[in-house]
């Protein structure tokens, strides 16, 4: 992989996104036969830097780094000198004196992986920045679908919710319209940002309208925790008016799959009915991520093999 | 001294002079006047000579923020960029709220000896928004106008009274516009740009309602007000048909409204993280018609220096503000007379003349009897802008690498050279 870090998918071309895909499925048929032990970062280092809570993407990371053989160590702000008022551009050089090959950071302020890859000689790989841009995310949804149906281009996916706080969306959106996929987006008008019409998605003006004709229905998880009052009245009109149940999927095509990043809010984004259903993929999910993050970090390292002998 | 051969800009034209500068205001303007004995002459041949720049809307950072800029280093860039009198905003540490503080500033500024350095007063106590500043002793010390800057005063009784108040001390308010529930932490405008960054953007309402309600306050009350660094097309509409229907407004806005859009935030560049932040093509064109139909005043640089630290951070934890001082003239020169043919005495007007006028400052003309602040500059010299030369502390700009003609060669302030552009170029060209 002709770089040294993946901040997001927006700057990344089709050309990249399918290298990593197809990598990621190698390796996770290789997972879903068993086996747990790989290479491709024998005698590297890799650290979690995790700013904000996380529990399956830093897990999903943590065992991405140890399964392909790497030295993995994790920090989370609540931990760290952070809590002593380091700034990111100290912390980052400090694991860069420590002669770190992998940094991967979750920040609640967008931009951050930029700032710190500007500053480290370390790959920075973005496990989430504000309400920019989600990756791995993103690529793992893309790897469940090509999975699912052999190919990402030409699928039509419709996406429910907070798009305004959603990196997960964002992320989504570049990846799936450069590789052809088409995206519809709906949600609360307080949570719609301007400019997704110029962005590629289709931007409805009902739930109906955006499921119609869908191969995948995605919900979004709504971030209680970030949410500030007033942006709707409540969570059952959340529900009623912008999850998605079982009426508004047959809109959708038939069988047409189930997908969320996780953790969901039951009844809220979707219907229990619709989470632990047939169509549902979101365990299947969580597998693709291990898998795809494998393959970030396997064609990150790549490049730099020989710069750094392994004895 | 006689300045011999620079083309000198008047309100109605430009006009090779020389100019002749006796005890510190201009005595005479004519062609081809001749060297009195033991005259110093500078020859400004090739130069245009603009009335003193001015520029109404500076951050000093002195006291409190000397780590960010000092009055000393402030004034030095000031007479660098072309400018011979500057006002100083109150956001210091401590707030200029009382006169011990405008004092201060003024002696230090003295000592500084260069430009001329008009302090700006809070309008409310430690800029908190309930009770009035020393207004009457801030006047009385040398304060030429009250401003909240940095956010507004977010209780409209307040500023009501404030209003009233400072009108019996000749003091008008510089309204800085933005309702603090509606950015609500939003950090660069909302449009295209906001969403691709993810960062929280703020709609131009929050600008525009408080600009809205200046100007009601203003009608209603039958007094002036002026108008901070406007930055949304809708918010030049709004001070043209407050103009219209006779309010007495004025207002500023600055050359990275009229240079930039939001599209430099790409990449997270915190030097173009200014407030009110950057906007889209639609409000940067209007701002140049607003400067072009005399909607907009003038041009002030809104220079906000700040530390690298304060900037060598996560977008939204970056202080807002750009160091302009030094790029204000070069920017409007080359986009207004340059780019979008403007006459040198509209721009000489709105970077001088009106500011004058709006603050009741002298200067502001090169006419007998004023004092000779004089700005001197090649106008034809095409430079690029690298913050390694600028000499404010503050190095924060996202004009780094632009190209823009313009070069302040010389700055006079009562007949005084103040900045040369190269220290031993007295005489030598």
């Amino acid at each position: 992989m002709k770089r040294k870090d993946i901040l997001g998918l927006y700057d990344m071309d089709a050309a990249e996104i399918d290298g990593i895909l197809a990598r990621g499925l190698a390796f996770k048929a290789e997972l879903k036969a068993g086996r747990k032990v790989f290479h491709a970062l024998a005698g590297r280092s890799m650290v979690t830097l995790f700013y904000e809570n996380s529990t399956r993407t830093r897990c999903s990371f943590e065992f991405a780094g140890k399964f392909l053989g790497g030295q993995v160590v994790n920090i989370s702000a609540a931990a760290s000198s952070v809590q002593k008022g380091e700034t990111l551009v100290d912390t980052g050089k400090t694991l860069d004196a420590m002669k770190t090959d992998v940094i991967v950071i979750r920040h609640p302020a967008g931009g951050a992986p930029h700032l710190l890859a500007k500053t480290v000689k370390a790959h920075v790989i973005n496990a989430g920045d504000g309400m920019n841009e989600h990756p791995s995310q993103a690529l793992l949804d893309m790897l469940t679908m090509r999975e699912n149906f052999g190919s990402v281009s030409g699928l039509k996916v419709a996406i429910l919710g907070d798009i305004s706080h959603s990196r997960v969306a964002k992320s989504n959106l570049y990846g799936l319209t450069k590789l052809g996929a088409q995206v519809s987006v709906y949600g609360p008008r307080t949570l719609m940002p301007a400019g997704l019409d110029a962005m590629g998605a289709k931007v409805c003006s009902s739930r109906e309208e955006a499921v119609e004709g869908a191969d995948v229905v995605m919900g979004l998880r709504i971030q209680l925790e970030r949410q500030k009052a007033g942006n709707f009245p409540s969570l059952g009109e959340y529900a009623k008016y912008y999850g998605a149940d079982g009426e508004v999927m047959k809109y959708a095509k038939p069988g047409a799959l189930i997908m969320h990043p996780g953790p969901v809010n039951r009844g809220v984004e979707l219907t229990s009915g619709l989470i632990d259903g047939p169509s549902s993929r979101i365990e299947e999910q969580v597998l693709s991520g291990v898998a795809v993050r494998m393959a970030m970090l396997s064609l990150l390292v790549k490049e730099d093999q020989d710069a750094y002998p392994r004895s | 001294m006689l300045i011999r051969g620079a083309d000198a800009v008047f309100a109605d034209g430009v006009k090779p002079c020389d100019i002749r500068i006796q005890n510190g205001v201009f005595l005479e303007i004519a062609p081809a006047l001749e060297a009195l004995e033991g005259e110093e002459v500078l020859h400004a041949e090739g130069l245009t000579a603009f009335p003193g720049l001015i520029d109404m809307h500076v951050h000093l950072r002195d006291p409190g923020f000397e780590k960010k800029e000092t009055i000393e280093t402030g004034t030095m860039s000031a007479v660098k960029g072309g400018f011979t009198q500057i006002c100083c905003m109150p956001n210091t540490k401590p707030v200029i709220d009382n006169k011990v503080v405008v004092t201060y500033i003024k002696a230090r500024a003295k000592e500084a000896g260069r430009c001329k350095v008009h302090p700006i007063g809070a309008i409310t106590e430690g800029q908190k928004g309930e009770n009035l500043a020393a207004i009457g002793g801030m006047k009385a010390a040398g304060a030429v106008a009250l401003s909240e800057d940095g956010k507004s005063v977010q209780n409209t009784s307040i500023m009501a009274n404030a209003m009233l108040y400072a009108a019996d001390f000749g003091l008008k308010c510089l309204c800085h516009c933005e309702d603090a529930s509606l950015v609500d932490g939003g950090v660069v405008n909302e449009g295209y740009y906001s969403t691709l960054t993810g960062l929280k953007g703020s709609i131009r309402a929050a600008e525009d309602i408080m600009i809205a309600r200046e100007l009601c306050l203003a009608g209603s009350l039958g007094l002036p007000v002026h108008i901070c660094h406007v930055s949304t097309y809708s918010g030049v509409q709004l001070i043209r048909e407050a103009k219209a229907r006779g309010v007495a407004v004025t207002a500023e806005t600055c050359p990275h409204y009229f240079t930039l859009t939001d599209a430099a935030i790409m990449g997270f560049d915190t030097n173009a993280k200014v407030n009110p932040p950057l906007r889209e093509e639609r409000d940067r064109l209007a701002v140049i018609e607003g400067l072009r139909d005399g909607t907009l005043d003038c041009i002030a640089s809104d220079h906000a220096p700040h530390h690298a630290d304060d900037k060598n951070v996560e977008f939204n934890y970056a202080a807002f503000g750009i160091s302009g001082l030094e790029t204000s003239f070069a920017l409007s020169y080359t986009e207004l007379v340059r780019g979008n043919g403007f006459s040198l005495p509209a721009l000489s007007a709105l970077m001088s003349a009106r500011p004058a006028s709006i603050l009741a400052l002298a200067g502001g003309k090169i006419e007998a009897g004023q004092p000779a602040d004089l700005t001197l500059a090649d106008l034809n010299e095409k430079w690029t802008v690298d913050p390694a030369e600028f000499v404010s502390k503050g190095k924060n700009t996202p004009f780094a690498g632009r190209e823009v003609y313009g070069r302040v060669k010389y700055t006079l302030v009562d007949g005084r050279i103040v900045y040369r552009e190269r220290e031993d170029a007295a005489n030598d060209r």
